[in-house]
């Protein structure tokens, strides 16, 4: 059975509630502003909106049934999706479905985090039971470990080599220049790059995201309802998810995007090529890399090559996270996994912050999520068009 | 080859001791089988009954079969090292302390990819080696990467030297020398590289057989202990026990008989006095200042070992009343061990057979050398272990035991 489209479902409204390194405030007042932003962004009142899909690893212990309630919204559809990186995608699948099957007519999409001083290492010693029995005691350096693993292997199997991922970091910083939110201002060269104290070898600093405290949100309904907001709004073409892929793979080396790729692009009627701008999780260098190579951007084991032979900035030949990304504009807990839906839905509907990309019709944008033990479990993607003609 | 270490300085008496702390010790229950066989030297996965899979992390479900049979089961180790790191940034204070941090991605032979501590003498990825279980310094089992063959001074690998207790440039106090077992253990301690060894006797003015040799070791210091006299205890700890690195206990009284066959409580107060009560005196003087001790650099104090006896698990009639002060004893080294576990300090238990000495003259063969419990004593040092059964009957009392309590009490009262 042929998966069925998602005609008549409008994504609109994208709203960043602005990054702070370290916040006294709860992960709770950054949903609610955005929340706020996004209902006067829209012209809505708390009343018209009556779907939620919620993500935020600091609410604990409430999930977003608690904060509905400390939200003062009766929502008659509610979903809390604790996919982390993966969040924005998932949340985007479940709400267009929620609309499209008239269960909800507008859903407020929002992942927001707090970052106290002390927050992130009381976050990632109980991040996971796994992680507590079996990582978080090897010397608790966090995902900085993990992804170390995962990049010391990745750079053996496919060669590369760190000025390869450095051209990437050094692409995102020279978009984040121009977004307003982004926590790092200053460009970064291939030198800096280079030169930066050693983390978790092969990893050093700049290839490290930093933790942060911000939030991202988005609305989903029927195109009818954005047009009559006159609201402009992107559409989506296709969209994925998997869990747990590969569990036999001895270390990632990929991702569920591998398997869910032909689904993707054939549900779109697309291709990469088609892609105007491409807005993938970068929490480390490495996972780009990855899904380059997963979603069919060049033949498995080629992506050292693609990344030699593209650019990636706003005008480069393959303009990559677009404003800059988490490594350079920080990664606000389970928002980090929205920055790219949020700045693609900006790009499409021609209200970007920062540097525009020429020409945007179509986008990709791909989430990754949960190092529960030794590998991200959470992947998936969605392609989106430019509602406007 | 591994760097050996080398002697310490002397200590610089104007520096701050450094306080002792623990790497993350937060675990699942299920975890806690990974502890339990590395408490006794063993490397230890659940293997599924059903389907025969190994899984890592530990789950109370097969991740193939969904079967909860699962039963931990001891594993050869081998495997291929994917990848590694070198941590130079940690979240947590123990390993802020001590980074650079090597770390491995194992994919063991038998399936499953462990995270290991990564031996410095193993080679770069892709390199074949052993994966084998320690406790860190909370007391928790986690998993090393070994070389695949042994290697020159393997024991003085930093990493590996903070999850075990090697005698090698430390300070030992064996609280008896007038034994054979003290004394076995003192000439093993000194094989074993112990800078300094304090041996106790109660009655200095006493010779005893093998004085003149202990007295020869320029290592050995002999020195006036009393286990059952609070104030002699209380001297030693003050004239030496801030210098204290190993402590091991094995003064005892052991007298044969149980209830009906002795009369009175003479004997079994004495056994008491010295086999409990002397092991809590010598828990409250030199408990504190060797956990105060317990992060001081590469030779600190480390571990507190207890001679107890394999008839501590289940009372053996015929010799009745020393083993109800060994069950004393190891209960109360179960409390010295809780109470330890918070600096980092290792209480070994040591629960030997029938040792060859005159009180178990009567008891049939196989009985223990003093050697060979010497030698499980620095063995248990060397591998950090908590528990050790040196001996062929220590072994087959604690497979009984572990099959069955009741059917062994029946068994040891002559059926």
């Amino acid at each position: 059975m042929s998966r069925r489209n998602y005609e008549g479902v409008a994504v609109a409204v994208p709203v960043t509630v602005p990054y702070v390194r370290y916040s006294i405030k709860s992960a709770h007042w950054f949903i609610a502003r955005a929340l706020k932003a996004l209902l006067e962004r829209a012209g809505l009142q708390k009343s018209e909106v009556d779907g939620a899909c919620i993500s935020g690893f600091l609410l604990f212990p409430d999930t977003g049934v608690g904060l509905m309630q400390y939200l003062g919204l009766s929502p008659r559809w509610l979903d809390h999706i604790p996919m982390g990186g993966a969040s924005a995608v998932v949340a985007l699948r479940r709400a267009a479905r929620a609309v499209q099957s008239g269960d909800a007519e507008i859903v407020a999409c929002i992942a927001g985090d707090t970052n106290h001083v002390d927050s992130f290492r009381l976050t990632i010693a109980s991040f996971s039971q796994f992680a507590r029995d079996a990582v978080y005691p090897y010397g608790s350096g966090g995902p900085n470990a993990n992804f170390a693993f995962l990049t010391d292997y990745f750079m053996r199997t496919r060669g590369a080599r760190r000025e390869d991922f450095g051209k990437l970091c050094i692409a995102q910083r020279h978009n984040a220049l121009s977004f307003p939110y982004a926590l790092f201002k200053k460009p970064l060269s291939m030198e800096e790059y280079l030169g930066a104290r050693p983390i978790a070898e092969p990893l050093h600093l700049f290839d490290c995201v930093m933790p942060c405290a911000g939030a991202e949100g988005f609305l989903v309904m029927g195109e009818a309802r954005a047009r009559a907001l006159d609201l402009p709004f992107a559409r989506v073409r296709a969209t994925i998810e998997r869990h747990n892929a590969f569990p036999d793979d001895p270390i990632q080396i990929r991702g569920g995007w591998a398997l869910e790729r032909d689904s993707l692009w054939n549900q779109a009627g697309l291709g990469p090529q088609d892609m105007n701008l491409v807005e993938l999780y970068d929490d480390y260098p490495v996972i780009t890399a990855m899904q380059l190579e997963d979603l069919g951007f060049c033949a498995p084991g080629n992506v050292v090559q693609l990344i030699r032979d593209s650019t990636f900035t706003t005008e480069g030949s393959l303009p990559l996270n677009t404003s800059g990304g988490q490594l350079s504009v920080g990664q606000a807990g389970a928002a980090g996994g929205y920055l790219g839906l949020v700045e693609c839905l900006r790009q499409l509907t021609g209200q970007p912050l920062g540097a525009r990309v020429a020409d945007a019709r179509r986008g990709l944008v791909s989430g990754f999520g949960m190092i529960n033990y030794d590998r991200g479990l959470c992947t998936g993607a969605v392609v989106l068009e430019a509602g406007h003609e | 080859m591994t760097e050996p270490i080398r002697r310490p300085k002397r200590k610089n008496p104007v520096l701050r001791t450094r306080l002792p702390v623990l790497p993350p010790w937060p675990r699942s229950r299920i975890a806690l089988g990974l502890t339990a066989a590395a408490a006794e030297g063993r490397f230890a996965l659940q293997v599924c009954a059903n389907c025969g899979a190994v899984q890592y992390p530990p789950r109370e479900s097969c991740h193939r079969c969904l079967s909860d049979r699962l039963a931990w089961r001891e594993q050869s180790g081998e495997g291929q090292l994917i990848s590694q790191t070198l941590l130079h940034h940690s979240h947590d204070i123990f390993f802020r302390e001590r980074v650079p941090w090597r770390l491995g991605m194992v994919q063991l032979d038998s399936g499953p990819t462990v995270v290991v501590h990564l031996h410095g003498a193993v080679g770069a990825p892709p390199a074949r080696l052993r994966v084998g279980a320690r406790l860190d310094k909370a007391g928790m089992g986690v998993l090393v990467g070994f070389p695949e063959k042994d290697v020159p001074h393997m024991a003085d690998d930093r990493q590996l030297r903070e999850m075990t207790c090697d005698p090698k440039f430390r300070k030992a106090f064996i609280t008896d020398g007038k034994t054979r077992v003290g004394q076995a253990l003192t000439h093993a301690l000194v094989g074993a590289g112990a800078d300094l060894v304090w041996v106790g006797h109660a009655e200095p003015w006493k010779q005893f057989p093998g004085l003149a040799e202990l007295s020869d070791l320029p290592q050995v210091s002999l020195v006036r202990l009393d286990v059952t006299d609070a104030r002699s205890v209380k001297e030693a700890a003050g004239e030496f026990g801030a210098k204290v690195d190993i402590l091991i206990n094995n003064a005892e009284v052991h007298r044969t008989h149980g209830i009906a066959s002795r009369y009175g409580t003479d004997v079994a107060r004495a056994e008491m006095e010295v086999n409990y009560l002397g092991l809590l005196r010598l828990a409250q003087e030199f408990g504190p200042v060797m956990r105060a001790r317990a992060a001081d650099g590469q030779s600190s104090a480390v571990a507190w070992v207890n001679l107890l006896s394999i008839f501590a698990l289940s009372n053996f009639p015929a010799h009745g009343t020393y083993s109800a002060s060994k069950a004393a004893a190891l209960s109360l080294a179960q409390c010295l061990r809780a109470e330890m576990r918070p600096a980092g300090l290792r209480v070994i238990n040591i629960f030997p057979g029938p040792i060859e000495d005159e009180w178990n003259q009567l008891l049939p063969p196989p009985k223990l050398a003093p050697e060979a419990v010497a030698r499980a004593v620095v063995a248990a040092l060397k591998d950090g272990v908590e528990d050790v059964y040196p001996g062929d009957v220590a072994q087959e009392w604690l497979a009984r035991w572990r099959e069955s309590p009741k059917v062994l009490e029946r068994e040891l009262a002559g059926q």
